[in-house]
């Protein structure tokens, strides 16, 4: 057997749910047949009531929690918060993860075979919005029988979509946990995606998209745009404690080549991303956040546009995520106080910038649990492990 | 529940939508939502009473009272209920404003500075009270404004407000008929019921 630590949900095995039935999507287009890969921790129960969905933000993907493999150097993205005894209790919880459309880890997105054509979708593929994910995402739920979920989750672009299956789905969903997201991005947060997509589509490497066709990929591309977006996920105090302003060797070299450690470490960031992701998909998420705004529809009143929902909500922010700044998430506590739904909102005092929604902390621990016990109280959940 | 809880519990309408301000671990809201129908939402900054709140099912916002209520628009709760806190913010008679603002009434409970112990306390040992409604040291005490009975009244009759309701509480018991009768002397802990006169 494998050595794992106690609280992990151990050894996890992707699967793969195919549709046929086409899936209009709100650009326009219609998706004729697609793939959604998934990883689920934990036993659904009979009554199939105990199911909790976790939607993954912008780079993310199934892979939330547990390992691959025994030499799986680190566990899934979300592995803080889901296992036996943690937040999201896989002793209680049967927890869906996946990988969403346009993405380019196992899920139909640009990188698939285009069945009209036989070749790469590459920059054909359609743009996908947070809610076409949302509706691809309650087919996923159809095909595993559930019917409503006991919570839908998410951090950052994760809890937009968590927010907008609130609206779509109301009577799907059972309670909605939004981490480190907003309502909508503001004009800063475009311009940050704007720079991310410049840098990827102004790489000589790109060929409109077709790089593939030509056996070559934007690699500094990517690995610019992910260099700034790692920039907005930190804070300023988290950097300045990680690095400082330490050089790599004792003597200055007035050159470009690295010479400070945040260098040495944005870059190392930049290059691994940018060998493992790919550039569309990169370009398709950034989009989906740019037009996620459901107020949109409703003058710009985000009261008005929350109306439908009807489940109990718990908003998280952090102190020194800048990225959505806490005045975002209170933004949409606001909203959902206006519109006299249950919800309740916390500000967790922390140093990691946006990227603290991934981390363990005790505060953030404390209360991501106490809302996940009254969840499973109230539904009577059993321990089913 | 706390003697000043049990009182508000029955003061409370069925089905209001309340705000509770420095609603601690939420026990005054879960009462008032299983026996009354009550919805609304408390308003907190201690961490731990938050996770209390969220783990009994209390809707809660972590929101700094000194701030003010910008967040929430002009009579748009049924009432608004402050327990214990009015003593510790920066401009009390703003929050009271405030209060009444986003409600027609409300409900406020604070420690009666002029409560005969206290007296006791500073008129004739010459110490800062330390009591059970007052269980801080004079340096290190959140509570910045203290008052009485009478101070209240007074604040009220100069903001035209009406005192619709007056109680104390001693400790965990409710006041008996001396109480009643001389409240600033022998009222531990306030408990009034505020309504603004004017319609907005």
């Amino acid at each position: 057997m494998p050595e794992f630590p106690d609280d992990s949900v151990g050894l996890v095995t992707p699967q793969t749910a195919h549709f046929d039935d086409p899936l209009a999507l709100a650009c326009g287009r219609t998706l004729p047949a697609y793939d959604l890969v998934y990883e689920t921790y934990g036993t659904l129960n009979a009554a199939r009531s105990n199911a909790v969905l976790i939607c993954h933000a912008l780079s993310g993907h199934h892979h939330a929690a547990g390992y691959h493999g025994t030499d799986e150097r680190k566990p899934g993205w979300w592995d803080a918060h889901i296992g036996p005894g943690k937040s999201i209790d896989t002793n209680r919880f049967f927890v869906v993860s996946l990988n969403n459309l346009g993405g380019c880890h196992g899920s139909t997105g640009p990188i698939s075979l285009n069945p009209a054509t036989g070749r790469q979708w590459g920059p054909d593929f359609p743009m996908v919005t947070v809610s076409d994910w949302v509706h691809s995402q309650a087919r996923l739920a159809d095909r595993l029988g559930i019917e409503r979920f006991a919570a839908v989750i998410g951090g950052s672009l994760g809890g937009m979509q968590a927010l907008q299956w609130s609206l779509t789905y109301p009577e799907r969903v059972a309670n909605a946990v939004i981490i480190a997201a907003t309502p909508k991005l503001s004009a800063q947060n475009i311009a940050f995606n704007e720079v991310a997509r410049q840098a990827i589509r102004s790489d000589p490497d790109f060929h409109d998209g077709w790089y593939a066709e030509h056996a070559t990929a934007p690699r500094r591309g990517l690995k610019l745009a992910r260099m700034v977006g790692h920039i907005t996920y930190l804070s300023e105090d988290a950097m300045g404690s990680k690095f400082g302003r330490d050089l790599r060797s004792e003597d200055l070299n007035f050159g470009y080549d690295v010479e400070f450690q945040v260098e040495s470490y944005l870059r190392y960031q930049g290059d691994t991303f940018s060998t493992a992701f790919d550039a569309n998909t990169y370009l398709l998420m950034t989009k989906a956040l740019d037009y996620f705004d459901p107020a949109a529809e409703h003058g710009g009143v985000l009261a008005d546009a929350v109306a439908p929902s009807r489940c109990p909500f718990l908003v998280v922010s952090f102190t020194s995520d800048w990225r959505f700044p806490p005045s975002r998430s209170r933004e949409l506590a606001n909203a959902l106080t206006r519109a006299g739904k249950p919800v309740s909102y916390v500000n967790i005092d922390s140093p990691h910038g946006h990227d603290a929604f991934l981390l363990p902390e005790p505060r953030y621990q404390a209360v991501f649990a106490a809302f996940m016990c009254r969840v499973a109280g109230e539904l009577g959940l059993e321990e089913t492990a | 529940m706390r003697a000043d809880l049990e009182l508000i519990h029955r003061w409370v309408p069925e089905g209001a939508h309340i705000l509770d301000l420095a609603c601690g671990d939420g026990t005054l809201l879960e009462a008032l939502a299983r026996d009354k129908r009550v919805t609304g939402y408390g308003l907190e900054i201690d961490p731990e009473g938050i996770t209390a709140c969220i783990a009994k099912g209390v809707s809660v916002l972590e929101q700094n009272l000194d701030e003010g209520l910008v967040n929430f628009e002009d009579d748009t709760y049924d009432l608004v209920v402050m327990t214990q806190a009015l003593q510790a913010l920066r401009r009390p008679d703003r929050m009271l404003d405030e209060m009444l603002r986003v409600a027609r009434e409300c409900i406020i409970t604070f420690p009666n500075f002029a409560y005969w112990r206290h007296r006791v306390h500073l008129g004739i040992r010459g110490y800062m009270p330390v009591s059970k409604s007052l269980p801080h040291a004079w340096y290190d005490t959140p509570n910045i404004h203290l008052s009485t009975f009478n101070d209240f009244e007074h604040l009220c009759r100069e903001k035209g407000l009406r005192i619709t309701d007056r109680a104390v509480g001693i400790g965990d018991h409710e006041g008996h008929w001396a109480t009643r009768l001389w409240p600033n002397l022998f009222g531990e802990i306030a408990i009034f019921r505020v309504e603004r006169q004017n319609r907005r």
